[in-house]
């Protein structure tokens, strides 16, 4: 297994150095210069495309196929991402990683984007159907920008590696806690004093009824939220997961309230790292416009479906998908291939 | 529906609604997203007339040029008519809308006279301000 990996991080850093552009239309035919200065054999070979990591889908592409395939994908992203209040970059970081072998720091930005337009797109939907809470979304977001803040000040010397861990662990707790229904005595709290205070208690009206709620143990879920915005601002996505958690667990904030406010902050959270990775190069039209126009459609459909969906499935989905997802990012990141 | 429900609301303080503003605000929100929609649609359309047989890599991370990492250069990039330079205009004015969103709200707020959060607000805006201009994205 180690002399495995080893062979796939070399493969990695040779293409690295070779740094051959390959047809990379990349900017307007200009081709930066590579970061190390290009060694005759990987100006002329193609490096080992196939060999690194073990699947060896899309080797090459042309743009017109990739842009729609990254689009397909990107739909059904946005899709998921805004019936769990995930965002889409939960689903989109490790699918363009994986799968299209696209560098980790192109996957954040378009991630970025994507969790911008799924939450702007969605929200719009959410706001106005009233399920979301605006106030709660405003309290927390205090929160997560400050955090996003310090996360992404802090990705500038996080490896790659590290990060691929924290977010697969994240994940992982996350699908493991989330699975937890509750019961209806757990559901009718009585008004705490700083929630009433600071006017957080709401109503909402869904499929399954008029229902009230009366929200939990705030400073808890302030803390919380920082740390969701930190991971957002080391991870490039809205880290929607811990959001979701915090109101949902923590809060005792209805699951459709929850993720629908954590689709509403979102947003925020993302535009507060933008800069960042906008001006460091992260943001790539080629591979951010196809993400963009795929998850606001599939945002859309989303919203449709959520208001009419049961809670307990939409629970079920949100645990899978970021089950099998935080596995993936655990794999690769302790076995290589990012 | 839970039977204990009813005799639980009597008692309840009146949940905030803000209807107005909730429409409002996602009317904004969509306005946004369909400006920033268009405009990628229509740099879309130049990108892939402009590359068709070229190869998509991005296995390799290279970094963006200037003409796609400040905002200047993005809009000299789409005044040039180049397609790359629209869509990074539209994701501009994508990273533009929750930031517009905010802005907004506290308006809403002082409309409601809720001085709580008219604060809560303003410290979101100056935190999402900050982090902008002092990430090293150019205006």
């Amino acid at each position: 297994m180690q002399r495995g990996g080893g062979g796939r991080k070399g493969g990695i850093e040779d293409a690295a150095k070779g740094g051959s552009p390959r047809g990379y239309s990349g900017f307007h035919g200009k081709v930066l210069a590579p970061r190390t200065p290009g060694t005759p054999q990987g100006m002329t070979q193609p490096v080992a495309e196939g060999n690194i990591g073990n699947v060896t889908l899309p080797v090459r592409m042309t743009i017109p196929i990739f842009t729609l395939v990254v689009a397909a994908v990107s739909f059904a992203a946005g899709l998921l991402g805004s019936l769990t209040g995930l965002g889409g970059g939960v689903v989109l970081v490790p699918l363009l990683t994986i799968f299209f072998h696209v560098d980790i720091r192109y996957a954040i930005g378009a991630s970025l984007v994507s969790v911008i337009a799924t939450s702007s797109g969605a929200a719009a939907a959410y706001v106005k159907e009233g399920i979301s809470n605006i106030r709660i979304g405003m309290f927390l977001e205090m929160a997560t920008t400050s955090g996003a803040l310090l996360g992404a000040f802090l990705a500038t010397w996080m490896p790659v590696r590290a990060i691929a861990v924290i977010f697969g662990t994240v994940l992982l707790y996350s699908a493991y806690i989330s699975r937890r229904v509750r019961t209806e005595a757990q559901r009718n709290l009585p008004p705490d004093p700083l929630a009433t205070r600071l006017r957080l208690n709401g109503s909402f009206h869904d499929i399954e009824g008029h229902r009230t709620y009366n929200v939990q143990n705030v400073p808890s879920g302030f803390s919380l939220m920082f740390g969701a915005g930190t991971l957002s601002g080391l991870l490039g996505i809205g880290s929607g997961a811990v959001k979701v958690l915090a109101m949902d667990q923590a809060m005792r904030i209805p699951f459709k309230v929850s993720t629908t406010t954590s689709n509403f902050m979102i947003g925020v959270t993302a535009a507060a790292s933008a800069g960042v990775y906008l001006s460091r190069g992260y943001v790539d039209p080629g591979l951010s416009m196809p993400v963009m126009l795929g998850v606001l459609a599939g945002s859309l459909l989303g919203t449709r479906i959520l208001v009419k969906a049961e809670t307990k499935s939409l629970r079920l989905v949100f645990s899978i998908v970021i089950l099998v997802l935080g596995l993936q990012m655990l794999y690769k990141g302790f076995w290589g291939g990012l | 529906m839970p039977s204990g429900l009813h005799a639980f609301e009597e008692f309840r303080p009146q949940p905030w609604r803000d209807r107005r503003m909730e429409v409002i605000l996602g009317n904004l929100l969509r306005a946004g997203v369909m400006v920033s929609a268009v405009v990628v649609l229509w740099g879309a359309c130049i990108y892939l007339h402009r590359h068709w047989h070229e190869a998509a890599a991005y296995r390799i991370f290279r970094g963006e040029p200037s003409d796609y990492r400040t905002i200047p250069g993005v809009i000299e990039s789409a005044r040039g008519g180049h397609g790359r330079g629209w869509i990074q205009l539209g994701l501009l004015l994508l990273i533009a809308t929750p930031i517009a969103r905010v802005a907004f709200s506290i308006v809403g707020f002082s409309i409601e006279r809720d001085r709580l959060y008219v604060v809560f607000t303003c410290v979101v805006l100056v935190i999402l301000l900050y982090s902008l201009l002092g990430s090293g994205l150019r205006l």
